[in-house]
């Protein structure tokens, strides 16, 4: 009767609206911890300086079942006020920025300043043997710009973490629980 | 925390920090306090000195406090209320804040802490508080600033009672305690984010309902959920399986949620429930599991659960739905409530079982039955301790009683052979399985109840994890009853180094136990040895007729293993019923990783 199918891992990108208050991070994070689910990325700003809310971007993977069961123990933290599953809920756009220091010389240093003009990434700091490029993007077009540019050089590389939210115009995650 | 009302409230008076927290605590009913002083919490003790209508059980272990405060809360259906002071105050409480955590139990527990300015200096009696409570309490908070002390203490309050309930921690950094603190009575606290689904949806609960009408083989399987929604809830399972006329089983923590003597109860489920109860399980075509949560020791191996039934799960708490076991209506929702919408249904509806299956089900469980799978014999002048807690349970049916275990093998014969017709009369720990939970569990109940019959059944190594505490039982003239089921051994370990570990009898031997009347004496108490069966009845009758602290040191049969059993890994058609049983029973190699 059940549908229990037989169940692989899916990456689910959600977001949490929570209170801004100390303790709220190790809250979600030890939920996770605790029972062994994965964080592949996670964010948190402040998105609401009177209502003091801010906004918990976390990427994780998981069954169906597994990532229901998160979802519910979000949900039932006294501080979190809303949560949403933006990978089920129709199509999301999601971003994250990377700074992506390369260290080289010679026709490489050009191949790379070629390949980041084409990413749009900007070099923000230069000396005459490395670039800083800043660059944003969805994870994938990252992955594929910090690939290439291991291939040029000693690199270095520091990524925000995915923020993500539904398109349309549909307003998701205001506080309408209370 | 949700600065989002902007409306300016009016404080109700001004205090000192101590002076709200008491003031709450008497705003939101509360009688008795469980607590131990020391330094971090000495201003607030102050302030009980100065009060007359809260009562304070001074125990002798903060671990024993959060107990009995369980012990309170389960046997009243109130709020459990603990107060310790900071470092090993709050350490202490650990065990009892976790037991509460798995067994659902409405506690707030008060924490000293040191002054916010010392806060992560490692001062004296420093601990991280909400940082080591934070796994083992539903919510905790730590009160950094005065004018938000009241607010914190009556959400604690509603969060602790509200949706599933649980643990809550309020850690006070002592200079909080002594500061200028505004006062909000309990209808001007600020709003809290946490608003728990209580109705469940209307659409699947009909659907449910329709559901079972048509099943033929249906069973209804409660929980702690029922006991938890309180007495009315019981009730109406009572009226549910009445017009059906459908088989009840429940979980150890459900036990007094619907009556034991009922023709439709099977008893409990589980690793030692019983034969019938089991097979029903694993036979039934329409499962509804009110406020129960497929837990591992309900549903022994998982894929072999129940593989034939279509799954109702009524649950307050989202988190348990669809966790272990995938449910095929899902109601988020109060045990009571629910039930209160589907039986309205019902009856509008004018629905009725299918009562030419029914019949045929009830023959299959009857077949089932006669199995008499808690049959023991009692021949010979050694105490079966089954006999023990069976003539208990028939020398006790007069009064009102109330019962606390331990754990291990007294805790499951107790709940196998102690009859409940009532809820919060069942006292014991289920889900963290802590020994040493039951002596201040009835101390606390005891304290909810003085003029009631509180026995903790207790096996000889539990009794010795929180003796401690017969000196609070003493100070406070609490007449609570300890009926040690005294067979030398930690006898669920014994039991499965027997089964499982070649008999190899690793530190499970209780050596050196004390003379448990002369330890009661020593305290002030009373006590008497049963040595043999014909001690027994007479033991049992001066312990239930006595007026103060008894222990009764009931001398069983060593060996005496429990069952019937679910061997650890095997699904619930794989019982075995006796010690005969368990040669052609090997348990498997997953199995004998389980716990």
């Amino acid at each position: 009767m059940s549908s229990q199918k037989p169940n692989s891992d899916r990456r689910h990108t959600i977001a949490v609206l929570v209170d801004n208050e100390p303790g709220v991070l190790a809250r979600v994070i030890g939920l996770f911890a605790g029972r062994g689910y994965n964080i592949e990325s996670l964010t948190v700003s402040e998105i609401d300086s009177v209502k003091r809310y801010s906004r918990i971007t976390i990427v994780t993977s998981g069954t169906d079942m597994v990532i229901e069961q998160i979802k519910a123990l979000l949900d039932r933290l006294v501080p979190v006020h809303m949560v949403e599953d933006l990978t089920v809920q129709g199509p999301c756009l999601e971003r994250e920025l990377a700074l992506v220091k390369v260290v080289n010389a010679g026709e490489s240093r050009i191949e790379a300043l070629r390949i980041a003009d084409m990413f749009r990434a900007r070099a923000i700091d230069s000396t005459l043997n490395s670039f800083v490029f800043e660059l944003t993007g969805s994870p994938k077009k990252l992955n594929a710009f910090i690939e290439l540019m291991s291939g040029l050089g000693k690199t270095e590389i520091t990524r925000g973490g995915v923020v993500a939210i539904a398109r349309g115009s549909g307003i998701g995650l205001q506080n309408n629980k209370t | 925390m949700t600065g989002e009302s902007n409306i300016v409230r009016k404080p109700s008076e001004h205090l000192s920090g101590a002076g709200v927290i008491v003031k709450a605590l008497q705003d939101q009913g509360v009688e008795v306090i469980f607590g131990y002083p020391g330094g971090a919490v000495l201003p607030l003790y102050d302030e009980l000195f100065k009060t007359n209508n809260l009562r304070h059980i001074l125990v002798r272990h903060e671990q024993a406090a959060v107990h009995a405060a369980e012990g309170y809360a389960r046997s009243t259906g109130k709020i459990g209320v603990v107060l310790v002071t900071s470092g090993p105050g709050a350490t202490n409480a650990v065990t009892g804040l976790t037991d509460a955590l798995m067994d659902s139990i409405p506690i707030v527990c008060l924490t000293g802490q040191v002054p916010t300015h010392l806060i992560g200096t490692d001062a004296f009696q420093e601990a991280d508080t909400t940082g080591i409570t934070r796994a083992c309490t539903k919510h905790n908070y730590l009160v950094k600033q005065s004018d938000e002390l009241s607010d914190v203490m009556h959400e604690a309050f509603y969060v602790a009672a509200n949706g599933r309930p649980g643990p809550v921690v309020v850690d006070l950094p002592k200079d909080i305690l002594f500061a200028d603190a505004p006062y909000f009575a309990p209808k001007d606290v600020r709003p809290c984010a946490y608003q728990p689904k209580k109705d469940g949806d209307t659409t699947k609960i009909e659907q449910a309902a329709e559901l079972l009408a048509k099943a033929q083989r249906p069973i209804i399987y409660g929980g702690g959920g029922l006991i938890n929604s309180g007495p009315e809830a019981c009730k109406l399972l009572q009226e549910f399986a009445e017009i059906t006329g459908f088989p009840v089983t429940l979980t150890l923590m459900g036990l007094g949620a619907f009556p034991a003597s009922n023709p439709n109860f099977l008893g409990m489920l589980g690793m030692h429930g019983t034969y019938e109860a089991n097979l029903a399980m694993h036979n039934c075509d329409v499962m509804l599991n009110i406020g129960a949560r497929f837990d591992d020791r309900v549903t022994g191996r998982i894929d072999a659960f129940s593989p034939h039934a279509t799954k109702i799960h009524i649950d307050i708490d989202k988190s348990s739905i669809n966790k272990n076991v995938l449910a095929d209506i899902p109601i988020l929702g109060d045990a009571g409530r629910v039930l209160a919408i589907m039986i309205d249904y019902w009856k509008k509806k004018k629905l009725s079982p299918r009562a030419d299956s029914l019949k045929l089900w009830w023959s299959e469980i009857n077949s089932w039955r006669v199995k008499e799978c808690l049959k023991f014999e009692q021949d010979g002048k050694i105490i079966k301790p089954q006999f023990a807690i069976k003539r208990l349970f028939e020398k006790t049916q007069n009064r009102d009683v109330f019962i606390s275990t331990e754990v291990g093998q007294h805790q499951m014969w107790a709940a196998q052979y102690f009859g409940f017709d009532k809820p919060n009369r069942w006292m014991t720990s289920g889900g963290l399985g802590t020994m040493g939970y039951g002596l201040p569990a009835a101390m606390g109940t005891q304290v909810a109840h003085p003029d009631a019959l509180v026995i903790d059944i207790a096996g000889d190594a539990s009794i010795l994890m929180n003796m401690q505490e017969f000196s609070t039982i003493i100070q406070y003239r609490l007449p609570v009853k300890v009926f040690i089921i005294n067979n030398q051994w930690m006898g669920m370990v014994r039991q499965w180094q027997e089964l499982n570990h070649g008999s190899r009898y690793s530190q499970s031997y209780t050596e050196s136990l004390p003379d448990f009347i002369q330890l009661a004496q020593s305290f002030g108490g009373t006590g008497m040895v049963a040595e043999t069966v014909d001690d027994l009845d007479e033991v049992i009758d001066r312990m239930i007729s006595s007026e103060t602290f008894f222990i009764a040191d009931i001398r069983v049969q060593k060996e005496e293993s429990c069952f019937p059993m679910i061997p650890s890994g095997a699904a619930h058609n794989e019982m075995i019923l006796s010690a005969k049983d368990t040669e052609n029973s090997k348990t498997s190699a997953e199995g004998m990783a389980l716990v």
